[in-house]
């Protein structure tokens, strides 16, 4: 992992960037109709808002509206079921601190498929901006290497984020990437379909015609 | 021919393909857990919890692959939560096989508290569920019920009783 050395070695150092500008970014970067699990809260409502378009919405993103912390399981089953498909999942660090054991099945699995986003502003925003353990210490990032996932890195700025994605679409993960964000509120809110939203991935993904 | 349970599940679980097995590890379910482990028809593994296995099966799911999660009685007892934020309202069909501790000889208290819960949450959610009892019954249950849980995209849950497995006896 040489190419990732020059990341900031901790949370502290990595910049503090905005959530819709960094998941335009991401999505911008998608071409071959990789999945997209969104997980709840802020972290959604910016997929969701970054995912439209001239030519409509892009299908192959999930919301979750409930069952937080299983975005990373989520993204996982996807990425079992479709091994030629890259998945990424979205995930908040309050929803990551929940369900932290996921990313040793990931590590355990070596799930080459899959990139996890992690969103870390260091707080539960949605219910008035407690602040969750990440702004106690903990690194998510480095909890994820003492996971098993070797590659995982803080993005340094807003290049350092595109160029990690870039690499985690090009070479075998599974990857992690831990990203600084700020408390910008999000730009849309996901509509709340779950009927919907399922039936649309599913087409998305090829699943149902 | 299957002649025991875990048999039963194995040969109905291939006629539906259900391909993928999360589990949470449970002293009663090893014979079950080996035979999958042991079929290459299946891709099995134990997650760190009942929730992210569900998640896991969801995901599945969604991208083409049918899904069972096996646990006991405890591990069912964290799982209100995803199953009436995920499973129900996204009409995800989960599959779910617990085997029953808490009753017929249970040992430890707090498997017999934590058992009661476990069907009133069923009911709460309307969730299809069956208490397995009988050999002689257990592939017709388990056919019905699969058909009828992708057909209507709907959970369902099969109890596995210590009458048809034997459950897991106090010793000291």
């Amino acid at each position: 992992m040489a190419i990732l050395s020059n990341q900031p070695v901790n949370r502290d150092q990595a910049k503090v960037m905005n959530r819709y500008d960094i998941t335009r970014r991401l999505v911008g970067l998608l071409h071959a109709d990789e999945a997209v699990i969104g997980g709840i809260g802020y972290t959604n409502f910016d997929l969701w808002a970054a995912s439209e378009s001239g030519s409509g919405r892009r299908q192959q993103n999930f919301y979750m509206l409930g069952s937080m912390g299983l975005a990373v399981p989520i993204a996982m089953g996807v990425a079992i079921a479709q091994p030629g498909r890259k998945v990424f999942a979205l995930e908040g660090d309050g929803s990551m601190l929940m369900q932290l054991g996921s990313l040793c099945t990931v590590a355990a699995r070596k799930q080459k498929n899959l990139c996890v986003v992690i969103m870390d502003n260091g707080a539960y925003q949605i219910t008035g901006g407690q602040k969750t353990m990440t702004e106690q210490g903990a690194d998510i990032v480095g909890i994820a290497r003492a996971s098993g996932l070797e590659q995982s890195a803080w993005a340094a700025d807003e290049d350092a984020f595109v160029e990690l994605v870039t690499r985690s679409l090009q070479e075998d993960g599974p990857w992690l990437i831990g990203c600084r964000i700020d408390a910008a509120k999000p730009v849309d809110t996901t509509e709340r379909d779950p009927a919907r939203i399922r039936d649309n991935f599913m087409k998305g993904l090829g699943v149902r015609a | 021919m299957a002649e025991t349970w875990y048999e039963i599940v194995v040969e109905v679980l291939k006629r539906h393909n259900v391909s993928l097995v999360t589990y949470v590890p449970d002293n009663v379910l090893r014979p079950l857990v080996a035979a999958i482990e042991a079929d290459p028809f299946f891709t099995a593994f134990a997650c760190t919890r009942e929730e992210e296995a569900l998640g896991i099966n969801a995901g599945a799911y969604m991208g083409g692959v049918r899904c069972i999660l096996l646990m006991q009685t405890s591990g069912f007892a964290t799982l209100p939560n995803v199953l009436a934020s995920l499973s129900v309202p996204f009409s995800i069909p989960t599959v779910m096989m617990v085997s029953e501790r808490g009753t017929l000889g249970e040992f430890n208290i707090g498997q017999s508290l934590v058992a009661r819960t476990m069907r009133p949450v069923l009911d709460a959610l309307s969730i299809e569920t069956h208490t397995m009892t009988r050999l002689d019954e257990a592939e017709f249950i388990l056919d019905r019920s699969l058909v009828q849980a992708f057909a209507t995209m709907a959970p369902v849950c099969f109890i596995l009783s210590p009458l048809l497995t034997g459950g897991k006896v106090f010793s000291k």
